[in-house]
């Protein structure tokens, strides 16, 4: 009996041994997306593959299973592996399409040749928190005493600058504990950006990035992850994206704008930060766009905290070496799907639809997109 | 082991002899299959390593190069901003040793006193359920034990061990002076030593098991206790194997990844270095799997690989330190039989 079993434990851990090895080399390239079947086409049949960032995955999952309704034959494979993955994935060729929150730096366009960038939704932070005694949302906070609370300068609920701004509320005496993410998240790339813009201390010590080195605090894995860290401890505050606010009812703080208001982060609230962004002359699709930012936005009514997040696309189509010309078209008519009727899935996920002008704009990328030279 | 050795050998006579009637041709070619079968797999394992250290380093060679192998080893920062790169490791190598160190003080004398109780103190009817149950929570995936840390044990560690020691010891022992958040290295460590009780557990008792029953019989009849025959006849036997249950235990807690992510407290920088035992921290392990998804720059990949450069060589070094352990231990002790 023993030896039996003694043999099927050899057996199976030679066999996963095997496996790992097998997995390994060919996980080279860092994701599981290349595993995937890439020409599993059937005739008229397209599969488009695309991978990136983890904030809109709902969004464009919605638009998988819509999209199948409209044209039946058209197959939307998404990878939710994070924006740093969509890029390099994007970058390497390995997928139709990269998403991202983060518009490409300097250096990730030069190794991208040729990329274009679609705004597709606008996505927002907001400051969560689990005060005993303050179970609604609506602490008043401002940008500034926002980084001085993450940056561990100050310590108690009952600070006089916390206090003064919310004279109606009773803060306890304790400990604030700072929740973060502890995994590289354009979530952490919009928060950090909006603290360095609100004071000059962090933007010197800290800075904005996917990944930052706090100073103290708690980290934690994924939106969810953060959220359950602040659920289950009292006089928590961390950051996380508004529609899973929204969605798990925890309370988050109403910020002061650019225009002094305190503003509740809403779906109609964020329209509002990015409803003069034709005013704000945004680039062309295939210029950089690494100085847009919808961040303190100067409307009287708009939330401080929001941002585009991309869809990254090649100019020339072509030059991929899974495309051919049919599946080109499929690709450019879903996203132009994307960018127009798909928007009125986005209110009830808790995503910002586009404004019209962003509309306009994704539309005449589109039309610049070429197949080996020629409009698609 | 030799035990048994003369048992064995007419067993295999026996069963060699009855082998060696059939067809000799096809049994001299089954044989050179089976020779090259076993040359392959061994082969394997060397295949394995090299391509293990080739990669990792390549992969690091960029950061070692930028920060220097000493200073990536002592530095305390980790900061991936553009423009204001640094990267080391000493955090996350204390991080990693204070974890595991915790799950080896709580796991190793809970498994050795589970294994005694199994191989010398239980009946077969109790025995052999027993050991099943242990079996059957050696093979629970890691992140089952980590989800169920993160959303009950966590609370209840807190609640019922921390807070207790904050408010006695705090005061005047630094080492506990820390408000518990019930996220950090000591419900790691406790996690942990849960994840690798069953397999130590397990392995020390097949080492005792494995002890001669003329070893205990002798101690008996010297009119040894129970715990004296524990401790004069099976643990100085076992105790080469009882170091290898160990060790394997540390290692597993070494390179336990999810699970450490989930409850560690994941802090970065200087402030993951544990200045009291309810600090936050982050692990060698952990730190690869929370920042490589989204690694931006070449230098920050390099710096993640380079922490996994370090992870091998931290292994390497405990497994040899371990093996001078046993050889040390044997040699000390030359009365035994082995």
């Amino acid at each position: 009996m023993s030896k039996i079993v003694m043999n099927s434990v050899v057996i199976v851990v030679m066999t996963s041994l095997l496996l790992t090895g097998v997995v390994t080399m060919s996980m080279s390239q860092r994701s599981f997306a290349q595993l995937l079947p890439k020409q599993m086409q059937t005739p008229g049949q397209s599969n488009i593959n695309g991978a990136g960032a983890t904030f809109p995955f709902p969004l464009i999952d919605t638009w998988r299973v819509e999209y199948q309704k409209v044209k039946p034959y058209v197959n939307i494979n998404y990878q939710s592996i994070g924006s740093g993955g969509g890029v390099k994935q994007f970058t390497a060729k390995t997928v139709d399409f990269g998403a991202s929150d983060a518009p490409l730096s300097a250096a990730e366009r030069a190794k991208a040749t040729g990329a274009v960038h679609i705004p597709e939704t606008i996505g927002s932070v907001v400051a969560a928190y689990n005060i005993p005694g303050i179970p609604d949302k609506g602490l008043k906070l401002t940008g500034p005493i926002l980084a001085d609370i993450f940056a561990g300068k100050i310590k108690k609920w009952n600070d006089p600058r916390i206090q003064s701004l919310n004279p109606d509320k009773k803060l306890p005496a304790a400990d604030i504990v700072t929740v973060h993410r502890s995994d590289g998240s354009g979530t952490t790339f919009v928060w950090t950006s909006y603290l360095s813009n609100a004071s000059p201390q962090w933007n010197q010590t800290i800075g904005a990035s996917k990944s930052v080195q706090w100073p103290s605090g708690v980290g934690a894995p994924g939106n969810e992850g953060v959220a359950n860290a602040i659920k289950g401890s009292p006089n928590t505050i961390g950051y996380i994206e508004l529609n899973y606010a929204l969605q798990t009812k925890t309370p988050y703080a109403f910020i002061q704008n650019k225009a002094g208001k305190f503003i509740e982060p809403t779906l109609e609230s964020v329209k509002q930060a990015a409803a003069d962004v034709s005013a704000k002359g945004l680039p062309k699709g295939d210029a950089s766009w690494q100085k847009v930012t919808l961040l303190n936005d100067k409307g009287s009514g708009a939330y401080p905290i929001a941002s585009f997040s991309y869809l990254l696309l090649p100019k020339d189509l072509g030059k991929s070496p899974n495309m051919n010309e049919a599946k080109a078209k499929a690709l450019v008519d879903f996203i132009s799907w994307a960018i127009t009727d798909g928007q009125k899935f986005a209110s009830k996920l808790g995503y910002v639809p586009l404004p019209d002008p962003v509309v306009k704009l994704d539309q005449d990328t589109i039309k610049s997109l070429t197949f080996n030279g020629k409009p698609i | 082991m030799t035990s048994g050795s003369v048992h064995i050998n007419t067993d295999i006579k026996e069963k060699v002899s009855s082998f060696l009637v059939g067809d000799r041709k096809r049994r001299k070619i089954g044989d050179k299959l089976f020779h090259g079968l076993v040359i392959g797999t061994a082969a394997y394992t060397l295949l394995i390593i090299v391509i293990v250290v080739v990669s990792v380093g390549l992969g690091s060679a960029k950061i070692f190069s930028y920060e220097g192998f000493i200073g990536f080893v002592t530095g305390t920062n980790w900061n991936a901003v553009e423009g204001r790169e640094s990267y080391g490791a000493l955090p996350y190598i204390i991080g990693t040793l204070m974890s595991s160190g915790i799950a080896l003080l709580i796991g190793v004398p809970m498994s050795i006193g589970i294994a005694f109780f199994l191989s010398e103190m239980a009946p077969s009817r109790l025995s052999s359920p027993l050991s099943f149950v242990i079996e059957l929570l050696a093979a629970v995936p890691s992140i089952i034990y980590g989800l169920w840390a993160l959303f009950v044990f966590r609370f209840l560690i807190k609640d019922w061990i921390e807070t207790p020691l904050y408010n006695t010891l705090g005061p005047y022992i630094p080492f506990f002076n820390q408000a518990p958040f019930g996220l950090d290295v000591f419900t790691a460590g406790i996690v942990l030593a849960i994840m690798i009780i069953p397999i130590v557990s397990s392995i020390s008792r097949d080492v005792m098991r494995a002890v001669p029953n003329t070893q205990r019989e002798a101690a008996y009849s010297l009119g040894a206790t129970r715990w004296e025959t524990a401790r004069i006849a099976v643990f100085p036997y076992g105790k080469s194997g009882l170091l290898g249950a160990s060790i394997l235990g540390f290692g597993r807690a070494v390179g336990e990844t999810m699970l450490v992510t989930l409850i560690i407290g994941n802090a970065i920088g200087p402030a993951a270095i544990p200045t009291t035992l309810f600090s936050q921290s982050q692990t060698l392990s952990s730190l690869i799997a929370n920042e490589f998804n989204e690694a931006s720059s070449d230098l920050q990949l390099s710096a993640l690989i380079g922490l996994g450069a370090v992870l091998l060589l931290l292994t390497m070094i405990i497994n040899v330190v371990a093996r001078l352990m046993v050889s040390k231990m044997v040699k000390v002790s030359p009365g035994d039989r082995e």
